[in-house]
């Protein structure tokens, strides 16, 4: 209902957990490969199958990432608490339509269901929508033919028409073979510069997610911390025990996907880092591994999967074996 | 196989409808199934039902699952908007499409594997919410696309081309329909363009699901002695329960029936459906009564063909859930978002 409300030109959305993504995965490559803008929120729980519904993990991050068959590959935000929810879902909607493509927001149960302290919600009375390049009737009256996936601009995204604007507008959507001009096809050239154009579009997203959340300290560049969503506040709390220990770590957490060039530059700058995620692969610095050039080497994991929201006591027990010195914490 | 433009070539004297439209503008590209495909013939039909309702091509969404049938919507009003959805899906994107757009006309072009199988949950939850649309269901009983295998409408002891026996009950999606509430049942014949193009305009005018199974022949693969979905068996046991006239708005009611034998019902839109009853004792509006009656016929073997049920006062999806009387996607965001003031508001109750 989603995808036929988005291609209506409606700004449409389903909140869902990870069961609902993997059953939707067909519809999703769909919309991906037919160019609809649309919005998930995956509020993660425990996996795989049923798993623990009622306990909170991190276990979709790979899944969001490249849901469906096929090569696929989506935008995705990665919120903190209830605030970045709220703020997210204004701009998951505004990167769907901009970016012509399914889009996620993806929390976690922990967020989702448990009672938080947020500061108060604010909203700008300026905000203007990116409804992104739709052609209106007065549009579709001057140019001589449309065709739908047609790249003028050069910047990977082509304009869309909405059904019942103009007969000019008309275009026949599908999720079979096309070329650019939306034309079924089997044609490997006309197939592949389709392809090859949507990994562009969505790839040219990097510099328009949320930027990271980056801490930095004093104390060199040598260990540095990336983590995402909802283990923030656990890194947070590790991070200023450890700091009152002298021990004074980087931190930067991921916000959106595909990876922001900051994310690249973080890496690039510390010749440790540390991903602190909840899941069992080790997803999120997997994603890193597949997304940047960052060396495996460099990497180091902690996670933690057991479904109980991620405590300052995993992080600190967890980061404690790549530290120059042990800290007193963790032996209480 | 690839996409083929028809030829725009057309005979200077072709009839021209009220928006100056020929029959030709109404077509689609080049079919490309199998010469004699009973599809081919509801395409037909489809287009001269657009070309005489007036239809504005680009007010027309034309929506498809996957299979022979789901190709189909290519072969019809190159104007109008088109989406071949996934395989069974295409009643959630139809109905996405008109909560978004409530003003357009909604035609879904669905198959037995389809509709049956993979989409029967999908099928049953359009019924039940009473998506505002036309969706056609072309039944051949057979699986055309993979090569033959039976699908979810054949009906016992039916045979295969390689004659084996069809062992497992069919899905009767007149029935099913029916037992769910449908509020415009209809069967019809590919091979009867005389019947199927009234029955078309009538649901077109349909405030809510209409459902119209179309018994489509497949002539490569279910077309053979043996065979309940062909040509022969489906034209010598076809049963006309109703011969629908369809009336559009602001047009004189000229036929003549015999009195009784006629019930008029006046559609949404104001134009009026005439159903002229063959059998006398068949009431169209009695859902109990058409399904017994459908269960005696079906259990002779015959199929019963026309507008066998139709209810017209009911509430689509849009009267349950209380909509706006417009399409949600032309009111303005400013009109939409309640702004800072309304975020207070709502935080309001937190504090």
């Amino acid at each position: 209902m989603v995808i036929g409300a988005g291609w209506m030109g409606a700004r449409a959305f389903s909140p869902t957990a990870g069961p609902g993504i993997s059953l939707m995965s067909e519809f999703i490559g769909l919309a991906y490969y037919a160019e609809i803008p649309c919005v998930f929120f995956n509020i993660q729980r425990t996996g795989p199958s049923t798993g623990m519904p009622t306990r909170t993990q991190q276990g979709d991050l790979m899944l969001c990432a490249y849901a469906s068959h096929g090569d696929t590959k989506h935008i995705v935000l990665f919120p903190a608490d209830p605030k970045e929810c709220f703020e997210f879902s204004v701009q998951a909607f505004d990167l769907a339509e901009r970016f012509q493509t399914p889009t996620f927001v993806v929390s976690d149960l922990d967020i989702g269901m448990n009672d938080w302290m947020i500061p108060r919600l604010e909203w700008d009375d300026s905000f203007v929508p990116d409804r992104g390049k739709i052609l209106d009737a007065d549009e579709l009256e001057k140019i001589e033919t449309f065709y739908r996936y047609l790249d003028l601009d050069g910047d990977h995204i082509t304009a869309r028409t909405l059904p019942g604007v103009h007969s000019k507008g008309s275009y026949f959507t599908r999720g079979s073979g096309h070329d650019k001009y939306g034309r079924y096809t089997e044609d490997s050239d006309a197939y592949v510069e389709v392809m090859d154009r949507l990994l562009a579009k969505v790839d040219s997203a990097a510099d328009h997610v949320p930027a990271p959340e980056i801490f930095e300290t004093d104390g060199g560049k040598s260990v540095g911390i990336v983590s995402v969503g909802g283990c923030h506040w656990a890194v947070l709390e590790a991070r200023d025990a450890l700091a009152t220990e002298g021990i004074e770590i980087d931190y930067l957490r991921i916000r959106g996907f595909p990876f922001n060039q900051a994310v690249e530059q973080f890496l690039e700058d510390h010749s440790t880092v540390i991903v602190i995620e909840q899941n069992r692969d080790e997803q999120l610095k997997n994603l890193i591994l597949l997304e940047t050039s960052c060396a495996k080497e460099k990497l180091q994991s902690v996670r933690y999967y057991g479904g109980q929201p991620l405590s300052k006591g995993h992080v600190i027990e967890g980061v404690t074996p790549f530290l120059t010195r042990e800290p007193a914490e963790v032996l209480q | 196989m690839s996409y083929i433009k028809k030829p725009a070539a057309r005979h200077p004297k072709l009839k021209v409808n009220s928006l100056g439209l020929t029959v030709r503008d109404y077509e689609g590209s080049m079919s490309t199934l199998c010469a004699g495909c009973g599809h081919d013939s509801v395409t037909a039909a489809l287009i001269q039902t657009f070309f005489e309702l007036d239809l504005e091509p680009h007010r027309l969404a034309k929506l498809s699952g996957i299979g022979c049938s789901s190709k189909t919507p290519t072969y019809f009003v190159s104007e109008a908007h088109g989406f071949n959805s996934v395989h069974g899906r295409m009643p959630s994107v139809a109905a996405g499409a008109n909560a978004a757009h409530r003003d357009l006309l909604y035609v879904g072009i669905s198959g037995d594997g389809d509709s049956l199988s993979i989409g029967l949950g999908q099928f049953c939850h359009a019924i039940r919410r009473n998506v505002n649309m036309l969706y056609v269901l072309e039944n051949n009983g057979v699986y055309g696309l993979t090569k033959g295998q039976f699908s979810a409408s054949a009906d016992i002891g039916s045979t295969s081309k390689g004659g084996m026996a069809n062992q497992q009950g069919p899905i009767d999606p007149v029935n099913t329909a029916l037992s769910l509430g449908a509020t415009f049942v209809a069967r019809s014949f590919s091979g009867d363009k005389d019947q199927l193009v009234p029955i078309l305009k009538a649901g077109l005018s349909h405030s809510g699901f209409a459902f119209v199974d179309v018994i489509s022949p497949c002539v490569t693969f279910n077309d053979h002695q043996g065979s309940t979905k062909s040509y022969a068996h489906t034209r010598s046991h076809m049963h006309e329960v109703i011969e629908t006239d369809f009336v559009p708005l602001r047009t004189e009611i000229t036929t003549e029936y015999s009195e009784g034998s006629v019930q008029g019902v006046t559609m949404h839109d104001g134009s009026v459906v005439k159903l002229h009853k063959v059998a006398d004792e068949y009431d169209p509006t009695d859902r109990r009564a058409v399904l017994d009656y459908l269960a005696d016929v079906g259990s002779r073997g015959e199929i019963a063909t026309g507008l066998l049920y139709l209810e017209e006062a009911g509430a689509d999806m849009h009267g349950f859930e209380n909509t706006v009387d417009g399409p949600l996607v032309e009111i303005p965001f400013a009109d939409l978002c309640p702004g800072s003031k309304g975020l207070e508001e709502v935080q309001k109750e937190w504090w």
